[in-house]
């Protein structure tokens, strides 16, 4: 134990001595750390939030359109147009051994009247599941559709957040009626604010929602305009696909291989290529960090080297009075380590301090937030260990294979 | 300085009362251009408890001698037996354990470190040779006051003087009691006064049993040794009793 408590000791008193070389030592590594931490964070930061305005229109949700046969069935020509009903849709339910869920969407422009104005809205008649699945997620205070709602066929309406300005500016909506087809109905909820990049009939925050049952008692609508669903786990979409088309072909009379009579956007596509691409730009930020990180670790390596040669002399003396090639490997090991160490440390903390201001920006919108997460920090400190054993070994290694009298005379 | 502390415990057993035994010794320096045959064969033979003093005249291969026999160098053919173990095929792991416990080496530029005091350089091989660290400093400090610097504890090595230093330099050499005390010119960089102060304290580590090995350039000097080997052009030409 004496010796290492030395060892490390004798450290210290180096580091304190030779203040400019542990500085620039240091830097090479902070400068390491943070390009390598930070771009993996932006990566992290920019797929989370891609991620999330993807999942805007609904986390992994199929969305299905009946429409007309494109195939002959049983002698009937083909282009005839497929209407599905609640009573299909609770077919499918019983049926299906994949889903998860499932909701009609009804819609259509209203003319809606708040008090004396009147603007035109597209709402959607839809049943409670239709919230959890597209993310349609209440601001605190509120509630989406739900089940007595569509038992009674309540007048309630589920509202966006930019429709809710232009109707109530910055009252809270929550309670307060408007007249949909002449009828009141009340506003049990307003949208949280969400990224939504894709969409099929306009953004959520400018619509309005209001149960199935409802829309089809006001409106006296008995097919629904596009049908939303969901298997129990997202690699299964596709299957389930089949299995509805199968169900409603049959109950329907068409065939069940036609992708024309009900059309399909099954979003799951969307994330499996977000995955891959954005795989891929994560592992290119990560290879540029990572040479960005190694070319710090020359730097590191080379300053070591420099090091060892202005202290070969001092290497000489204490191998002269018996310090072994092992001690010598061992305190400059530890001197790496660390210095890379601190580095790391540093740049961690300066790469985290970055990464908060960043979140303050307000540029979640284009960038995300980038975090340093506990996975990044693992990573980067690892390399970072591997670069600064290697810078510290070979100088070293050097240095003890001399002959103390070679050394000496340095 | 005449407190028995650095009296030899027991000298005899390990190689017949022989310090040093060196058979055919030679030493090439190849710098890749030129080879200089620095040593061209050397026998030599020291007793435990010889005061040698080595002489001759520049780039005869003094030093390069002197560092064999500390084991700094290695020599390119050659026996060499330090204390009856044959050194001359030690890895560097063995050679630096023998530097550390059975050589004490004085150089002629110190070659103290200068970042830290005057005791934690003489605990320096202590800590080499993984002596606990209160013993240590009791023994860092009762070697500082045999050699009358017990005020300078504290002073790193630029705030000494030149004999002061080399003082120093000989109580770390001593601090793990080495068999055999070597010293390169350790006058050389010293006014004629504190070199013969330095040549002094040898004398009196040698009537306490010390071996030890001087070379020097000073006649004056190498005739308090009671042996002067003469060394030319990498030979020795002469090894002589003194009085
Ligand atoms: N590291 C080296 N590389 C090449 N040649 C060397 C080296 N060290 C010494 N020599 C050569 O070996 C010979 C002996 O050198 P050495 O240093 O042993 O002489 P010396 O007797 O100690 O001289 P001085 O009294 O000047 O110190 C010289 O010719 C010298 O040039
Ligand atoms: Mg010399």
């Amino acid at each position: 134990m004496t010796p290492v408590i030395d060892a490390v000791r004798q450290l210290f008193m180096d580091l304190r001595t030779q203040k400019l070389r542990t500085f620039l030592t240091t830097f090479g590594i902070v400068w390491g750390t943070v390009s390598l931490s930070l771009l993996l964070a932006f990566g992290d930061g920019l797929y989370t939030q891609m991620r999330r305005s993807f999942a805007g229109l609904g986390d992994r949700i199929v969305i299905a359109w009946p429409s007309r046969t494109s195939l002959p069935f049983e002698g009937i020509n083909k282009g005839r147009r497929i209407l599905v009903t609640e009573e299909d849709l609770d077919l499918v339910r019983k049926e299906s051994r994949l889903l998860l869920s499932i909701s009609p969407e009804y819609s259509s422009s209203f003319k809606v009247d708040i008090g004396k104005k009147t603007i035109l809205v597209d709402i959607s008649g839809v049943e409670p599941e239709f919230g959890e699945m597209r993310n349609l997620v209440p601001q605190k205070g509120g509630r989406f559709i739900n089940h007595p709602d569509m038992d009674e066929r309540r007048r309630v309406v589920f509202i966006g957040n930019d429709l809710a300005r232009d109707m109530f500016g910055e009252e809270d909506p929550v309670g307060k009626t408007v007249k949909i087809f002449s009828s009141p109905f009340t506003v049990v909820g307003v949208l949280v604010k969400k990224d939504q990049d894709s969409s099929y009939s306009g953004r959520d925050k400018d619509k309005a929602f209001i149960p199935a049952s409802t829309f089809t008692a006001v409106t006296g609508a008995k097919y629904p305009d596009i049908l939303i669903y969901k298997a129990k786990s997202p690699d299964m979409n596709q299957p389930l696909t089949e299995e509805i088309r199968g169900i409603l072909g049959k109950k329907l009379h068409f065939d069940p291989t036609d992708k024309e009579a009900i059309q399909v956007w099954d979003t799951t596509e969307m994330f499996v290529f977000l995955d891959t691409f954005m795989g891929a730009f994560r592992l290119f930020l990560g290879i540029v960090g990572l040479m960005t990180l190694i070319v710090g670790g020359i730097g590191v390596s080379n300053i070591m080297n420099v090091v060892v040669e202005e202290r070969t002399r001092e290497i000489g003396i204490k191998m002269a009075l018996g310090a072994t090639p092992r001690y010598v490997l061992f305190q400059f090991l530890t001197e790496a380590v660390i210095i890379t160490a601190l580095g790391g440390a540093i740049g961690l903390a300066i790469s985290s301090g970055i990464c908060s201001l960043f979140a303050k920006a307000g540029l979640e919108e284009f960038v995300g937030v980038p975090v340093v997460t506990l996975r990044i920090a693992i990573l980067t400190s690892s390399l970072l260990g591997f670069v600064g054993i290697m810078a510290g070994y070979f100088p070293a290694k050097d240095a003890a294979s001399k002959e103390p009298a070679v050394a000496m005379k340095f | 300085m005449n407190i028995p502390f650095f009296r030899k415990k027991n000298n005899g057993g390990d190689g017949n009362g022989i310090a040093i035994s060196m058979d055919n010794i030679t030493k090439v320096y190849d710098t890749g251009k030129i080879k200089v045959d620095a040593l061209k064969g050397i026998d030599l033979s020291v007793k435990n408890g010889e005061f040698v003093a080595i002489v001759g005249p520049s780039g005869s291969g003094k030093s390069t001698l002197m560092n064999i026999i500390g084991c700094l160098d290695k020599s390119t053919d050659g026996k060499y037996e330090l204390s009856g173990e044959l050194v001359s095929g030690f890895d560097k792991e063995r050679l630096a354990d023998i530097r550390n416990r059975k050589i004490g080496f004085v150089f002629q530029n110190f070659n103290l470190l200068p970042q830290i005091t005057a005791l934690d350089n003489i605990e320096m091989p202590m800590i080499f040779g993984r002596v606990p660290s209160s013993e240590r400093k009791q023994k860092a400090r009762e070697l500082l006051a045999k050699m009358g610097l017990s005020d300078k504890e504290a002073a790193k090595p630029t705030e000494l003087s030149g004999g002061q230093t080399q003082r120093v330099a000989i109580a770390r050499a001593l601090a793990m009691d080495p068999k055999v005390l070597l010293a390169d010119e350790p006058t050389g960089n010293l006014d004629s006064t504190s070199g013969s102060d330095i040549l002094s304290v040898f004398s009196e580590l040698n009537d306490q049993g010390s071996t030890i090995i001087v070379v020097t350039h000073d006649m004056a000097l190498a005739r308090r040794a009671n042996r002067i080997i003469e060394i030319r052009d990498g030979r020795i030409v002469s090894d002589q009793k003194t009085n």
